[in-house]
């Protein structure tokens, strides 16, 4: 029996938009059930990854499986098997949460709808918000419903960009420990990209660090502490960021 | 790299349904929305009827050609209505910036493009029933008075502007919502050429053979010929018919490119300028 296809499997994918390469020649595969967390300063090629994971930008060059499709080729075979949240697509302001989960879940082709959105209000505390319009909700209730829209179809695989920029503390820490339980409920593969070091450091399994469309290392967050002999991610971070990454591995 | 999509020709009556409902959720939450869809076609009718109403009193051919300019405008607002509500509803989802969400999902184009031709219909039956009936009221001309023709003119009217609409709608993704303005302006660009408020003839002979490239032609010809000749051109209709299934082809392999060519540029996870 041919073993499971990899949730994402990237090998050597190059992405250059004009003559700008964003994304230069990565690879990396996703185990099942992991959560993964890919870091980079602004234009380190962390959207233009996620996107052409999703189908949503075509590679120039490499190749992109997810759930064992080719992408964008084949991407109707698994759209329906993954989801993407991010606060910087946002969901139409006038209808209500009610209304927005309806039209995601038809589009995704949820069966039993009307309860999966009532299990949905409950699990992310929605319940007494689902008739009100989605723009007179406060950023953190937001957030909350671009949730519920990335989870309206249970996806295996769950994409996600920054889900708690501009949150308050209580709420970012309420909304990772709603990821946690969802990834340990659904066995989901999970792939985060993040500025918040303390967030990939709580969530994630290992981290990918990228710059300039390259990856610079990928790890175990206690692995990447060990080696560049950092107490944090974020120190980690600094060190990939400005270059001091190598000398310190030198020096050691 | 890019290739034939997979299963991109599949149906789901559905997820087309999911996007209608999308909108109606739209239209019934917003007044000024269905407000709108009434407003400018009560002013123009209006405007024309009263013109009409004038011109009539005043010059015997206009006399014998009663309605004609209610008629035409009444058809004009099917055509350029048609097409806003197209493309309205699709610049809905970059003003929303959920474009990227729909892109995403399983949603096929074609599911896409015809609930945006749904909902054209019922936009342009928000705004053009109403209006329909003021002109009977204000004016005495009853434009279901011209029976099996105007299903023939409506027909070939939404058509192309669906057609247009489609291909607007993919400059607009492909370019971002820099090109808006065009869903507001490039019908007027076929008001002139199609001959709307005066016979072909009127244009310099070098302008005709383009004017009769154009399917919108065919119909206002065969309104004044009906209202003035009271002859029902049926071969004017194929003409016409025969065009727009030639523009309808083109708008959507046009918008199928652009799509094609959005996600080459990465233009899909952005929708603004």
């Amino acid at each position: 029996m041919p073993a499971a296809a990899p949730p994402i499997a990237i090998e050597r994918l190059v992405k250059i938009y004009k003559t700008i390469p964003a994304v230069d020649g990565i690879s990396f595969t996703l185990a099942p059930g992991s959560v993964t967390g890919l870091l980079g300063g602004n234009g380190a090629g962390k959207t233009t990854t996620i996107a052409t994971i999703l189908g949503l930008t075509i590679p120039t060059s490499g190749r992109v499986t997810v759930l064992g499709a080719e992408m964008p080729r084949q991407r109707y075979r698994v759209l329906h098997r993954m989801n993407f949240e991010s606060p910087y697509v946002a969901m139409p302001m006038r209808l209500t949460i009610r209304q927005n989960l309806t039209v995601f879940g038809m589009l995704y082709g949820v069966p039993d709808l009307a309860r999966r959105i009532v299990e949905l209000g409950e699990q992310l505390d929605l319940t007494d918000l689902l008739d009100r319009p989605t723009g007179k909700l406060s950023d953190g209730q937001k957030t909350r419903v671009a949730l519920a829209k990335s989870l309206i179809n249970s996806p295996e695989l769950l994409l996600l960009d920054e889900p708690t920029a501009s949150l308050d503390p209580d709420t970012a820490d309420w909304v990772r420990g709603r990821l946690e339980s969802y990834r340990r409920e659904r066995n989901a593969t999970v792939l985060i990209a993040s500025h918040n070091m303390a967030e990939v450091e709580r969530l994630c399994d290992r981290v990918i660090i990228m710059k300039r469309g390259r990856i610079e290392d990928d790890d175990t967050p206690a692995k990447l502490l060990a080696r560049y002999g950092r107490y944090t991610l974020e120190e980690v971070f600094l060190d990939v960021a400005r270059g001091r990454g190598i000398e310190r591995e030198a020096a050691q | 790299m890019s290739g034939r999509t997979e299963g991109a020709f599949a149906y789901s009556p559905r997820r087309a349904g999911a996007m209608m409902l999308r909108y109606w959720y739209l239209l019934r939450s917003s007044w000024p929305r269905l407000a709108d869809l009434i407003y400018w076609p009560t002013v123009q009718m209006i405007t024309w009827g009263f013109l009409q109403y004038y011109i009539m009193q005043n010059a015997g051919f206009f006399a014998r050609a009663g309605g004609t300019f209610i008629g035409a405008v009444l058809l004009w607002d099917i055509l350029f209505r048609g097409q806003l509500g197209f493309s309205i509803s699709f610049m809905e989802e970059m003003w929303a910036r959920n474009i990227g969400n729909l892109m995403m999902s399983p949603l096929r184009p074609f599911e896409f493009i015809s609930a945006l031709m749904v909902m054209s219909v019922v936009r342009l039956s928000i705004g053009l029933v109403p209006v329909t009936i003021l002109a009977v009221a204000f004016f005495g001309f009853n434009l279901y008075g011209l029976g099996f023709a105007l299903v023939a003119f409506f027909i070939n009217l939404m058509l192309t502007s669906w057609a247009v609409g489609i291909f607007v709608s993919g400059l607009v993704l492909r370019n971002g919502l820099g090109a808006e303005n065009l869903a507001w302006s490039i019908m007027f660009l076929f008001m002139p050429l199609t001959c709307v408020y005066y016979p072909v003839t009127t244009l310099p002979a070098w302008l005709q053979p383009v004017s009769w490239l154009l399917p919108p032609t065919y119909v206002f010809e065969g309104m004044r010929a009906l209202l003035i000749d009271k002859v029902f051109r049926g071969d004017l209709m194929l003409h016409a018919l025969a065009l727009n299934a030639v523009f309808f082809a083109a708008g959507v392999v046009a918008f199928l490119k652009l799509l094609q060519s959005a996600r080459r540029h990465g233009a899909l996870m952005q929708s603004g300028e």
